[in-house]
């Protein structure tokens, strides 16, 4: 899958939400399914266990008709969070033209966030892509809650955004943030289409 | 692109938020070179490009003579890249650099333009340097202009950098007051008010609130209420002044209404107006970049169709991959061209040389050239026996030849056409040619002017390619000469047609000429190739008759859809003509006479446009004397009636005088 396709006048954007388990990944995506009107969104299809947890992956399509003559769609995903679905993590990773790394922005959060940051670089690399090429943006999620229990964004972005990448503080359950976010990684994600694709994964 | 007159600074209105840099503008623009460069940043439609003009305008009221150029980046990337194209960057740099003030607007759009940016930084560098002054305006700081150069980011950043703040609610006022005065309407002080109060991101959106508020008065008797005013911006319905005040009562709570209330259309409309913008901006750029290509290549002379498809949406593939597959193939055709040229002159040139899509056709080309097996001259498919017409004065020659064209090498070989010009031998031997080849497709028939011959000859030797020329010519299966006799006094190439003629009778390939005299009284010819051409069948061809002229006039006419009387055909048959290309000739001069949409033919009109007033004249004594067909039998004793009489001939002459 490439992100244009000129054969079919196509462009194709898979954007993979990441982040620790219960960082809000799938609750961005609930956001977005609800604010994109209905004729412009497919099914948003999430595999969930009894407890709301994401069991495989949260799969939403949006179709932005055509731009300049290329029918253009989104596809966004999210991965389970949990530790142990690691195999389905780089499945949903394959092929991403971009990456929204969703961190819990609670402190007692800070070592789920380094270490899930680490398993998305260890599994980019898996699949023979360069970090530095991969679009990505940071979402330091849940700056609703009182202030003594989580991190500001400048202790956040100390901690993980050691690449220096855009970082956007949100309240998924509200919506802050999460088209900021969206916008953000899209605007990466396109800028590629003016460079070539190349050093993509999949 | 000129200065508006519309922004200056005295129509400039300053507020707590553009203070300093509606001062730092100021100061450059009557002392330029203090801030250089001066970049001024600030959200969209806070009055960035009023100050740039302002600063522009007030330089040359101060210095009319300095030279002031104001210019969107966009512009002066447009301009950059056509004088790129025209090879001319050079004089585009001395251009700007002969520049003391340059006004750039809206900078933000360097993102992401690697070339234009290190010569913005050239540039820049350079002005400087010669202490002209630089203005930018931007809608954020450089150091916040996505891929922006770090040299460039600190070069622009060196000077004074000044961001503009939104409008402040005194400065909001004095903004909508000047501009309901400008549009010439009154408002009151509580219109203004409520009006200033409205939640708007910028001074164009303020405008905006002046025009609607103005546009709703006019269209309502009354002047309009701080109720009516408010409802009005909230967006609700517009509301007759009298019941105002009900319909007032949700607008002061539009803009404290949750912001999640707000949000659902901004924030996917905002999001697809992002990936629209990026999108339409890489197609615009590979679509420019392939227009550039074609209007490159199309002024070099090659055909560019693989391209236009490209920008017509029907090619396929990556665009840059097809581009840079057609430069390739250019480059590979101008090899190719360049080879070609070194062994045949004439072949360079050929439309194969300029049509990347015909690349391989090409290749093969050159590839027979190299082998010498390039074909020769063919017959014209034009020319073919249908269209031939024939007649007793030349049924023996096409006899002859379609007896050639039935039994190559066998019937009559040599076979030579002798007679004199129009005649139909020049057809006739192609119509020979063409159909050696419909026997045989892919035979090689030369067919080709005495005179062609020779000049290929002469090309060749000075080319030192003879050899490569004679294998050519031995390749051929059939060699038809047409005007023979035009080798009369050319040594050389009789001797290469001996010896080329030897090697054809050998074969039992056939050979055909065409000569305008008989053999034996050919001058300049060597014996050798009279007893030759003798050797063979000579056949004469005649100047048409009557009926072969008939017929010509019949086809030509037919030709050109021409309506005409019965008698014009054998007027113009009837017209003295010694060959086909007379008698076209006639029918062309008669036709293009009359206009052929509505007009139908008549023997007077061929008379006027053959013989003038004269034809005139005949072509009415011709009427007068003419014998209706249905006159009674006995009237037709010729010694009963009067035919001719002069008399008339005379009065008639008079009346057409």
């Amino acid at each position: 899958m490439s992100l244009v396709n000129f054969t079919t006048r196509e462009i194709t954007c898979k954007i993979v939400y990441y982040g620790p388990g219960r960082s809000g990944k799938t609750t961005n995506l609930q956001y977005i399914y609800g604010q994109v009107p209905e004729d412009r969104r497919g099914r948003m299809v999430s595999l969930a266990t009894q407890t709301d947890r994401t069991l495989f992956f949260d799969f939403l399509p949006l179709d932005l008709g055509s731009i300049s003559g290329f029918t253009t769609r989104f596809q966004l995903y999210t991965v389970p969070g949990q530790v142990y679905y690691n195999a389905t993590r780089r499945l949903v990773l394959q092929g991403a033209d971009g990456v929204v790394f969703v961190a819990d922005s609670q402190a007692r959060q800070l070592e789920e966030n380094i270490e899930s940051l680490q398993n998305l670089h260890q599994n980019i690399l898996e699949q023979g892509v360069d970090v530095r090429t991969l679009p990505m943006v940071l979402q330091f999620n849940k700056q609703d809650l009182p202030r003594d229990l989580i991190l500001s964004p400048q202790e956040l972005d100390d901690a993980l955004n050691f690449r220096g990448l855009p970082t956007f503080a949100a309240d998924a359950l509200r919506g802050t943030g999460v088209f900021e976010t969206l916008k953000a990684i899209s605007a990466e994600v396109l800028r590629r289409l003016s460079e070539g694709a190349s050093g993509r994964p999949g | 692109m000129d200065l508006n007159p519309r922004y200056r600074f005295a129509s400039f209105v300053v507020g707590a938020g553009n203070r300093l840099a509606a001062t730092a503008a100021r100061t450059v623009a009557e002392r330029p070179g203090t801030y250089n460069p001066l970049f001024l940043y600030a959200k969209s439609g806070l009055g960035k490009t009023h100050l740039l003009q302002a600063i522009g305008f007030e330089a040359l009221a101060q210095q009319p003579n300095l030279h002031v150029r104001y210019v969107t980046l966009e512009e002066f990337v447009e301009e950059y890249h056509a004088a790129v194209a025209a090879g001319q960057s050079d004089a585009f740099r001395r251009a700007v650099q002969d520049v003391d003030l340059l006004l750039l607007d809206d900078v933000q759009f360097l993102a992401e333009r690697r070339e234009m940016q290190a010569e913005l930084l050239r540039l820049s560098e350079a002005l400087q340097a010669a202490g002209h002054q630089v203005v930018l305006t931007s809608d954020r700081p450089p150091a916040e202009i996505h891929d922006l150069d770090e040299r460039l980011v600190t070069r622009l950043a060196g000077g004074l950098l000044v961001d503009m703040g939104p409008p402040d609610l005194e400065t909001r006022l004095a903004i909508l007051r000047r501009k309901a005065e400008e549009r010439g309407g009154q408002l009151s002080a509580e219109v203004l008010g409520a009006a200033a109060e409205a939640p708007v991101a910028n001074v164009r959106e303020l405008i905006g609130v002046v025009n609607r508020l103005l546009a709703f008065q006019a269209a309502s008797d009354a002047p309009l209420s701080a109720d009516a005013a408010r409802a009005l911006l909230a967006g609700a319905a517009p509301v007759p002044p009298p019941v105002a005040a009900a319909p007032a009562a949700p607008a002061p709570e539009a803009p404290a209404s949750p912001p999640q209330e707000a949000r659902p259309a901004d924030d996917f409309s905002s999001f697809l107006s992002v990936v629209s913008q990026s999108v339409a901006r890489h197609i615009e750029a590979w679509r420019g970049r392939v227009g550039e290509a074609v209007v490159r290549w199309q002024g070099q002379g090659f055909k560019t169709r693989r391209l236009e498809r490209l920008l017509e949406g029907e090619g396929t593939g990556d665009p840059d991959a097809v581009l840079q597959g057609y430069e390739t193939d250019v480059a590979e055709l101008r090899s190719l061209a360049e080879t070609a040229a070194t062994l045949d002159q004439g072949a360079a040139g050929s439309a194969l040389f300029t049509d990347p899509d015909r690349l391989e056709e090409a290749r093969a080309w050159v590839a027979r050239v190299r082998e010498g097996s390039a074909p020769p001259p063919a017959p014209s498919g034009a020319l073919t026996f249908e269209g031939f017409i024939a007649g007793s004065t030349n049924d023996a020659a096409v006899k002859a030849a379609l007896a050639v064209a039935a039994d190559p090498g066998k019937a009559y070989n040599p076979l030579v056409l002798v007679g004199p010009v129009g005649t139909g031998k020049t057809h006739l031997l192609h119509a020979v040619g063409n159909a050696l080849l419909a026997a045989r497709p892919g035979a090689i028939v030369a067919c080709l002017s005495a005179q062609t011959f020779f000049e290929e000859l002469v090309a060749a030797i000075h080319g030192e390619r003879a050899d490569w020329w004679r294998r050519r010519y031995r390749g051929a299966d059939a060699l038809l000469l047409d005007d023979a006799h035009l080798l009369a006094g050319k040594d050389r190439t009789q001797e290469e047609l001996f010896n080329l003629f030897n090697l054809f009778m050998d074969a039992g390939k056939q050979l055909v000429f065409t000569l305008e005299r008989q053999p034996a009284e050919l001058e300049g010819v060597e014996p050798r190739l009279v007893s030759r051409l003798s050797e063979g069948l000579v056949v004469g061809l005649g100047p048409p008759d009557l009926p072969m002229r008939t017929e010509m006039v019949t086809r030509l006419l037919a030709a050109q859809n021409v309506c005409t009387d019965p008698g014009v055909v054998d007027y113009l048959a009837s017209r003295p003509a010694d060959g086909a290309r007379a008698v076209a000739g006639l029918v062309n001069r008669v036709v293009g006479s009359i206009d052929p949409t509505h007009e139908t033919l008549t023997v007077l009109m061929a008379r006027i446009a053959l013989e003038g007033d004269a034809g005139r004249v005949s072509a009415v004594l011709a009427a007068a004397s003419r014998v209706p067909d249905d006159v009674d039998p006995l009237l037709r004793s010729r010694e009963k009636v009067v035919w001719e009489w002069p008399d008339i001939a005379d009065r008639l002459i008079e009346d057409l005088r």
